[in-house]
């Protein structure tokens, strides 16, 4: 957790908005130091939290987690986290043999044209099942954080299929049981124009903005690589989906980050470090 | 660097609790000692060498076991099947297992290829090694008179001690001597002999792709380099090395058209790859001829499904061969990611122009270094070329497009 970054957000691990539908993006650079971020946050408020870890092992989030101060193999055991471990359980569908059970949620990949309604109700039932009661500790608002829905297109499932999904988890998410929804997208390469191509990850990109309450696009520098700083974020609230605003809100802040072993720091434009 | 640590002592039922993956946390009875590899100083993951030791120190320490790098091919494939034969000859020396799959040749030829090692330190497998090595031993014969302490060590160092050198250096015009390479075990794939069949249950994906996946997983089951198998003390490593993946020799169409039908076999092929690796103590090398896939949003998902990827650009057959300021290297080194594993950063090299040589005893990587503009007709004839190189204008100070000369 960046503390740094609550404060840009106006969040803190005690008083978050809910029902949020936040989009995390990059353009050429990594934007999963913010998800590991969102992971902590949430943990630490006391949410119960559903990850769906499509890209890296659990041993991954659970090493950068214990770097920023959260255990995750305690918030397992506790009942507060559920890990859908995307790579080991697309191993049975991949490679089908008899003796092995395939676990419902990756069973998209058996067909991937006809969409992810599996992976809907594997979230559904995680989500809402464990809402009515299950007799342990009571947690917070229930969250979904997703890593990374772009691999879903290398996946074979279409831009369309992953804009259904994204709309149907925010709708059973955030207005039903009013919880978080965070997602990671990737996309590469300048903004180009796809002509009539519905595969392309910006009609993702551009669908998922759409949706989203909170874009977080993170870039490198337009200048080039650098070593002290490494890349910007530009956070975009889009505040009148908020009610109870009171017309004070910048619609959108720039500042530069850098990623570093324990934590990342974010400073304003040309207030880094290395330049000061 | 430190030596290995000791062998596991604790039962397996604790480390599979969570740990049932290859990336190891640093813990102190935990690490166990597989001849040529070392743990990584920043996040103490277990490395293997490349075979390249200049990629080795430019990327980190080597290749961290449970990933997948990628190398994209040059233009006619000669440098990357290079780096490849280092990968594979530094596994032979290691006593690694090796995986080889090819499309075009048959994989025995490229076994046949690799580089012989320069043996001077390592003890040989036949009788015949010990007369390469550089003790003379006839001197040895006589009694010591200076160093005397040391009459009464052996004079041939054990094999445990050459395979735990990290890193060795090949001799790029001879080949390996086939008794060293028949002492490693190496499973072969070779496409022709897996012919399409008709697949009823999978709608997705390409046969050749699936029956590589297939027999990747039977291995890593069978041979017990599975993680999730009981530790023993005689781990050992597999390394993958898998040529021209993507190409049409596996019937993917994905660098003939613009449109492929299958545009996601090789990026559904490369998640279980990578699915498969991070649960099992092998490591792969993937070359794929990126340069003839004409979408470059699937090159990007290519890039970003493997956790290291490299680009190299040689000079043969362009105008860069005979431009005398690059007469020093023989193409350019790209990265294009460098891998974040159990850590939020990544180690990416400080300077992005990088090139490479190949000498006959070592590949070298090295930052571009322009030469000084010194003579008027090196300038004149080179400034109109370097202004189309603007990727590797940043050592050159007289990268403006054309400008005349000053002349007084």
């Amino acid at each position: 957790m960046f503390t740094e970054l609550n404060s840009i957000l106006n969040a803190s691990p005690d008083s978050f908005t809910q029902g949020e539908f936040i989009l995390v993006t990059d353009r050429q650079s990594d934007a999963s130091f913010l998800i590991h971020h969102f992971l902590c946050f949430y943990l630490r408020a006391r949410c119960k939290v559903l990850f769906l870890g499509l890209v890296q092992s659990l041993n991954h989030y659970s090493s950068v987690s214990q770097r920023l101060g959260v255990s995750l193999a305690q918030a397992k055991d506790k009942g507060q986290l559920i890990f859908l471990e995307g790579l080991k359980d697309s191993l049975s569908v991949l490679i089908p043999q008899e003796s092995s059970k395939a676990s419902e949620a990756m069973d998209f990949l058996r067909d991937p044209a006809a969409g992810l309604r599996s992976l809907y109700q594997f979230v559904r039932s995680r989500l809402s099942g464990a809402a009515d009661g299950d007799g342990g500790e009571e947690w917070g608002p229930p969250v979904l954080l997703v890593d990374d829905v772009s691999v879903l297109l290398s996946l074979g499932v279409s831009a369309g299929a992953v804009l259904d999904f994204s709309h149907y988890c925010r709708a059973t998410v955030c207005s039903r049981l009013k919880g978080n929804v965070v997602m990671l997208t990737r996309c590469d390469g300048e903004e180009q124009e796809d002509e009539g191509d519905d595969e392309g990850p910006e009609n993702l990109l551009k669908g998922l903005t759409h949706q989203c309450s909170i874009a977080l696009h993170v870039q490198g520098l337009p200048t080039g690589f650098c070593r002290d700083i490494h890349g910007q974020v530009c956070a975009r609230v889009l505040c009148w989906r908020q009610k109870q605003t009171d017309g004070q809100c910048t619609p959108s802040k720039l500042f530069q980050y850098k990623v570093h072993d324990k934590g990342a720091s974010f400073f304003a434009r040309g207030t880094s470090s290395a330049v000061l | 660097m430190a030596a290995p640590m000791s062998g596991v002592d604790k039962p397996s039922a604790e480390r599979s609790s969570f740990n049932t993956t290859s990336f190891q946390k640093k813990t102190r009875s935990k690490l166990i000692a597989i001849p040529g590899s070392r743990p990584s100083v920043q996040n103490g993951q277990l490395l293997v060498s490349t075979g390249v030791t200049s990629l080795d120190y430019l990327l980190g320490g080597g290749l961290a076991v449970g990933t997948v790098r990628l190398i994209e091919e040059d233009r006619y494939d000669s440098y990357s099947r290079m780096v490849l034969k280092y990968f594979l000859a530094e596994g032979v020396v290691c006593r690694h297992e090796l995986f080889v799959s090819t499309a075009q040749e048959s994989p025995d030829d490229l076994l046949q290829e690799l580089p012989a090692p320069i043996l001077d330190d390592v003890a040989g497998h036949t009788p015949v090694e010990p007369s390469r090595l550089s003790c003379d031993p006839q001197h040895g014969l006589d009694a010591m008179k200076i160093a005397w302490r040391y009459q009464n060590l052996p004079k041939v160092q054990s094999a445990l001690a050459s395979s735990s050198r990290f890193g060795h250096y090949y001799d790029v015009s001879k080949t390996m001597e086939p008794e060293i390479r028949q002492a490693a075990r190496c499973h072969r794939f070779y496409v022709p002999e897996h012919p399409n069949q008709a697949s009823s249950t999978r709608s997705t994906g390409l046969e050749s792709y699936s029956a590589l996946l297939t027999s990747l997983q039977e291995l890593i089951h069978k041979k017990g380099f599975d993680l999730a198998t009981p530790m023993s003390n005689s781990r050992n490593i597999l390394r993958i090395g898998l040529h021209s993946l993507g190409s049409a020799l596996w019937g993917d169409d994905l660098c003939c058209h613009d449109n492929p039908t299958n545009g996601h076999a090789l990026t559904t092929f490369l998640y279980g790859l990578r699915a498969l690796l991070r649960s099992s103590l092998s490591v792969a090398v993937v070359t794929v001829p990126s340069h003839l896939i004409q979408d470059r949003t699937l090159v990007g998902r290519i890039t970003r499904l493997c956790d290291h990827a490299i680009a190299l650009e040689s000079f043969k057959g362009s105008e860069r061969e005979t431009n005398p300021l690059y007469k020093d290297y023989h193409g350019l080194l790209h990265v294009r990611q460098a891998p974040r594993l159990n850590c939020l950063a990544s180690n990416l090299p400080d300077h992005k122009d990088l090139a490479f040589k190949l000498k006959r005893k070592q590949f070298t990587v090295k930052r571009l270094h322009l030469p000084p503009d010194l003579s008027e007709t090196v300038s004149r004839v080179s400034r109109g070329e370097l202004a189309g190189a603007t990727a590797v204008a940043s050592a050159c100070s007289s990268a403006t497009s054309g400008n005349r000369h000053l002349d007084f």
